[in-house]
Protein backbone atom coordinates (compact mmCIF):
# COMPACT_ATOMS: atom_id res chain seq x y z
CA UNK A 1 0.00 0.00 0.00
CA UNK A 2 1.19 3.47 -0.61
CA UNK A 3 1.74 5.60 2.40
CA UNK A 4 1.60 9.23 1.44
CA UNK A 5 1.87 10.51 4.97
CA UNK A 6 5.21 8.86 5.65
CA UNK A 7 7.05 9.34 2.41
CA UNK A 8 5.26 10.99 -0.47
CA UNK A 9 7.42 9.61 -3.17
CA UNK A 10 8.09 6.15 -1.89
CA UNK A 11 5.57 3.56 -2.87
CA UNK A 12 5.54 0.29 -0.92
CA UNK A 13 3.55 -2.78 -1.92
CA UNK A 14 3.90 -5.90 0.21
CA UNK A 15 2.51 -9.38 -0.09
CA UNK A 16 2.98 -12.83 1.43
CA UNK A 17 3.27 -15.80 -0.92
CA UNK A 18 2.95 -19.48 -0.01
CA UNK A 19 6.09 -20.24 -1.99
CA UNK A 20 9.76 -20.44 -0.98
CA UNK A 21 12.11 -17.48 -1.65
CA UNK A 22 14.04 -19.54 -4.22
CA UNK A 23 10.94 -19.83 -6.39
CA UNK A 24 10.07 -16.16 -6.09
CA UNK A 25 13.64 -15.31 -6.96
CA UNK A 26 13.30 -17.24 -10.22
CA UNK A 27 10.10 -15.37 -11.08
CA UNK A 28 11.87 -12.08 -10.33
CA UNK A 29 15.10 -12.77 -12.20
CA UNK A 30 14.49 -15.18 -15.12
CA UNK A 31 13.63 -12.99 -18.07
CA UNK A 32 10.94 -15.25 -19.64
CA UNK A 33 9.23 -15.73 -16.26
CA UNK A 34 9.48 -12.02 -15.51
CA UNK A 35 7.80 -11.32 -18.84
CA UNK A 36 4.87 -13.49 -17.83
CA UNK A 37 3.83 -11.39 -14.87
CA UNK A 38 5.62 -8.04 -15.12
CA UNK A 39 6.64 -6.79 -18.54
CA UNK A 40 8.61 -7.88 -21.61
CA UNK A 41 12.26 -7.34 -20.85
CA UNK A 42 15.88 -8.19 -21.56
CA UNK A 43 16.76 -8.41 -17.89
CA UNK A 44 19.82 -10.25 -16.59
CA UNK A 45 20.57 -10.48 -12.86
CA UNK A 46 24.01 -8.89 -13.12
CA UNK A 47 24.81 -5.72 -11.17
CA UNK A 48 25.54 -2.82 -13.51
CA UNK A 49 23.75 -4.39 -16.48
CA UNK A 50 21.43 -2.08 -18.39
CA UNK A 51 18.11 -3.40 -19.66
CA UNK A 52 14.62 -2.34 -20.66
CA UNK A 53 11.09 -3.17 -19.71
CA UNK A 54 8.47 -2.56 -22.38
CA UNK A 55 5.04 -1.20 -21.62
CA UNK A 56 2.26 -0.54 -24.08
CA UNK A 57 3.20 2.57 -26.08
CA UNK A 58 1.16 5.67 -25.34
CA UNK A 59 0.86 9.00 -27.12
CA UNK A 60 4.25 10.73 -26.71
CA UNK A 61 5.86 7.66 -25.16
CA UNK A 62 7.18 4.52 -26.84
CA UNK A 63 6.67 2.47 -23.68
CA UNK A 64 10.35 1.80 -22.97
CA UNK A 65 11.44 1.79 -19.35
CA UNK A 66 15.20 2.21 -19.06
CA UNK A 67 16.70 0.27 -16.20
CA UNK A 68 20.02 -0.65 -14.68
CA UNK A 69 20.61 -3.44 -12.21
CA UNK A 70 21.85 -2.01 -8.92
CA UNK A 71 21.81 -4.84 -6.38
CA UNK A 72 21.64 -8.61 -6.78
CA UNK A 73 21.63 -10.57 -3.52
CA UNK A 74 20.29 -13.98 -4.50
CA UNK A 75 17.03 -14.96 -2.76
CA UNK A 76 17.15 -11.78 -0.66
CA UNK A 77 17.27 -8.51 -2.50
CA UNK A 78 17.07 -7.19 -6.03
CA UNK A 79 17.18 -3.57 -7.01
CA UNK A 80 17.17 -1.68 -10.30
CA UNK A 81 16.68 1.84 -11.51
CA UNK A 82 13.42 2.44 -13.36
CA UNK A 83 13.38 5.41 -15.70
CA UNK A 84 10.31 6.27 -17.68
CA UNK A 85 9.37 9.54 -19.35
CA UNK A 86 12.19 11.40 -17.68
CA UNK A 87 11.28 10.28 -14.19
CA UNK A 88 14.04 8.29 -12.55
CA UNK A 89 13.01 5.95 -9.74
CA UNK A 90 14.49 2.90 -8.01
CA UNK A 91 12.62 -0.37 -7.60
CA UNK A 92 13.78 -2.64 -4.79
CA UNK A 93 12.49 -6.13 -4.09
CA UNK A 94 13.12 -7.64 -0.67
CA UNK A 95 12.38 -11.28 0.06
CA UNK A 96 12.02 -12.51 3.64
CA UNK A 97 11.38 -16.16 4.42
CA UNK A 98 8.38 -16.61 6.68
CA UNK A 99 6.57 -19.65 8.04
CA UNK A 100 5.19 -21.49 5.01
CA UNK A 101 6.41 -19.03 2.39
CA UNK A 102 7.93 -15.67 1.59
CA UNK A 103 7.14 -12.09 2.40
CA UNK A 104 7.77 -9.91 -0.62
CA UNK A 105 8.22 -6.17 -0.39
CA UNK A 106 8.37 -3.88 -3.40
CA UNK A 107 9.58 -0.37 -2.84
CA UNK A 108 9.64 2.23 -5.58
CA UNK A 109 11.29 5.45 -4.57
CA UNK A 110 11.92 8.70 -6.33
CA UNK A 111 15.28 10.14 -7.20
CA UNK A 112 15.33 12.34 -4.15
CA UNK A 113 16.29 9.43 -1.96
CA UNK A 114 20.03 9.92 -2.50
CA UNK A 115 19.80 13.48 -1.37
CA UNK A 116 17.67 12.42 1.54
CA UNK A 117 20.32 9.98 2.63
CA UNK A 118 22.86 12.77 2.52
CA UNK A 119 20.56 14.84 4.68
CA UNK A 120 19.82 12.08 7.12
CA UNK A 121 18.98 13.67 10.41
CA UNK A 122 18.08 16.92 8.72
CA UNK A 123 15.15 18.71 10.19
CA UNK A 124 12.93 18.13 7.21
CA UNK A 125 13.07 14.74 5.54
CA UNK A 126 10.46 13.11 3.39
CA UNK A 127 9.45 11.20 6.49
CA UNK A 128 7.87 14.19 8.11
CA UNK A 129 7.22 16.29 5.07
CA UNK A 130 3.58 15.44 4.73
CA UNK A 131 2.83 15.00 8.39
CA UNK A 132 1.83 18.60 8.69
CA UNK A 133 0.10 18.62 5.35
CA UNK A 134 -2.46 15.90 5.87
CA UNK A 135 -5.27 18.38 5.77
CA UNK A 136 -4.04 19.74 2.50
CA UNK A 137 -3.59 16.30 1.00
CA UNK A 138 -6.92 15.13 2.32
CA UNK A 139 -8.52 17.63 0.03
CA UNK A 140 -6.67 16.17 -2.94
CA UNK A 141 -7.30 12.49 -2.18
CA UNK B 1 2.18 14.10 -19.50
CA UNK B 2 1.40 13.27 -15.92
CA UNK B 3 4.92 11.96 -15.41
CA UNK B 4 6.43 15.14 -16.76
CA UNK B 5 4.35 17.18 -14.36
CA UNK B 6 5.26 14.81 -11.54
CA UNK B 7 8.89 15.14 -12.54
CA UNK B 8 8.87 18.91 -12.07
CA UNK B 9 7.23 18.62 -8.68
CA UNK B 10 9.56 15.82 -7.56
CA UNK B 11 12.62 17.77 -8.61
CA UNK B 12 11.45 20.93 -6.94
CA UNK B 13 10.78 19.10 -3.70
CA UNK B 14 13.91 16.96 -3.85
CA UNK B 15 15.79 19.59 -1.89
CA UNK B 16 15.07 19.52 1.86
CA UNK B 17 15.32 23.29 2.23
CA UNK B 18 12.80 23.82 -0.57
CA UNK B 19 10.57 21.23 1.00
CA UNK B 20 10.80 23.08 4.30
CA UNK B 21 9.92 26.38 2.62
CA UNK B 22 6.95 24.84 0.88
CA UNK B 23 5.83 23.18 4.09
CA UNK B 24 6.11 26.44 5.98
CA UNK B 25 3.95 28.21 3.39
CA UNK B 26 1.39 25.42 3.30
CA UNK B 27 1.12 25.43 7.08
CA UNK B 28 1.18 29.08 7.92
CA UNK B 29 -0.21 30.67 4.81
CA UNK B 30 1.16 33.63 2.90
CA UNK B 31 4.54 35.01 3.93
CA UNK B 32 7.17 37.46 2.78
CA UNK B 33 10.69 36.47 1.73
CA UNK B 34 11.93 38.10 4.95
CA UNK B 35 9.73 35.97 7.15
CA UNK B 36 10.67 32.85 5.21
CA UNK B 37 14.37 33.65 5.53
CA UNK B 38 14.03 33.82 9.30
CA UNK B 39 12.51 30.35 9.50
CA UNK B 40 14.57 28.70 6.73
CA UNK B 41 17.96 29.23 8.32
CA UNK B 42 19.63 30.13 5.02
CA UNK B 43 20.45 33.47 3.39
CA UNK B 44 17.80 35.57 1.69
CA UNK B 45 19.32 35.12 -1.80
CA UNK B 46 19.21 31.35 -1.20
CA UNK B 47 15.57 31.54 -0.17
CA UNK B 48 14.77 33.61 -3.26
CA UNK B 49 16.49 31.06 -5.45
CA UNK B 50 14.51 28.23 -3.89
CA UNK B 51 11.30 30.19 -4.34
CA UNK B 52 12.07 30.58 -8.04
CA UNK B 53 12.34 26.81 -8.42
CA UNK B 54 9.11 26.30 -6.47
CA UNK B 55 7.43 28.91 -8.63
CA UNK B 56 8.55 27.17 -11.81
CA UNK B 57 6.99 23.93 -10.54
CA UNK B 58 3.88 25.98 -9.77
CA UNK B 59 4.12 24.94 -6.13
CA UNK B 60 4.00 28.56 -4.97
CA UNK B 61 2.50 31.78 -6.26
CA UNK B 62 3.48 35.32 -5.41
CA UNK B 63 2.06 38.82 -5.31
CA UNK B 64 3.85 42.14 -4.92
CA UNK B 65 2.76 44.59 -2.30
CA UNK B 66 4.92 47.70 -2.35
CA UNK B 67 8.51 46.60 -1.77
CA UNK B 68 7.58 43.23 -0.35
CA UNK B 69 6.79 40.06 -2.28
CA UNK B 70 4.37 37.68 -0.62
CA UNK B 71 4.41 33.99 -1.33
CA UNK B 72 1.81 31.36 -0.77
CA UNK B 73 1.67 27.59 -1.39
CA UNK B 74 -0.35 26.00 -4.16
CA UNK B 75 -1.07 22.58 -2.63
CA UNK B 76 -3.02 21.57 -5.74
CA UNK B 77 0.36 21.34 -7.47
CA UNK B 78 1.03 18.21 -5.39
CA UNK B 79 -1.65 16.39 -7.36
CA UNK B 80 0.87 14.80 -9.79
CA UNK B 81 2.63 13.10 -6.85
CA UNK B 82 -0.67 11.74 -5.58
CA UNK B 83 -1.56 10.61 -9.10
CA UNK B 84 1.84 8.97 -9.53
CA UNK B 85 1.38 7.00 -6.29
CA UNK B 86 -2.12 5.96 -7.31
CA UNK B 87 -1.12 4.89 -10.82
CA UNK B 88 1.92 2.91 -9.81
CA UNK B 89 0.17 1.50 -6.75
CA UNK B 90 -2.53 0.03 -8.99
CA UNK B 91 0.10 -1.15 -11.48
CA UNK B 92 2.15 -3.09 -8.90
CA UNK B 93 -0.84 -4.63 -7.16
CA UNK B 94 -2.16 -5.91 -10.48
CA UNK B 95 1.28 -7.29 -11.40
CA UNK B 96 1.61 -9.05 -8.04
CA UNK B 97 -1.74 -10.75 -8.72
CA UNK B 98 -0.21 -12.05 -11.93
CA UNK B 99 2.94 -13.12 -10.07
CA UNK B 100 0.75 -15.08 -7.67
CA UNK B 101 -0.88 -17.05 -10.46
CA UNK B 102 2.45 -17.59 -12.22
CA UNK B 103 3.93 -19.05 -9.01
CA UNK B 104 1.02 -21.48 -8.84
CA UNK B 105 1.70 -22.62 -12.40
CA UNK B 106 5.47 -22.99 -11.88
CA UNK B 107 7.16 -26.23 -10.85
CA UNK B 108 7.71 -26.29 -7.10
Amino acid sequence: MSNVAEAPQTLVVERAFAHPPEKLWRALTESPLLAQWLLNNDFEPVAGRKFQFRREPMPNWNGAIDCQVLVVEPFKRLSYSWGAMGLETVVTWTLTPVEGGTHLRMEQSGFASDQDRAYKGAKYGWQNFFNGLERVLGALL
Amino acid sequence: MTQTAANHVFRALADPTRRAIFEELARRGEQTVHALTRSAGVSQPAVSKHLTVLKRARLVRHRRDGRETHYRARPAALAPIVKWLDDYGAFWRERLDRLESLLQRMEP
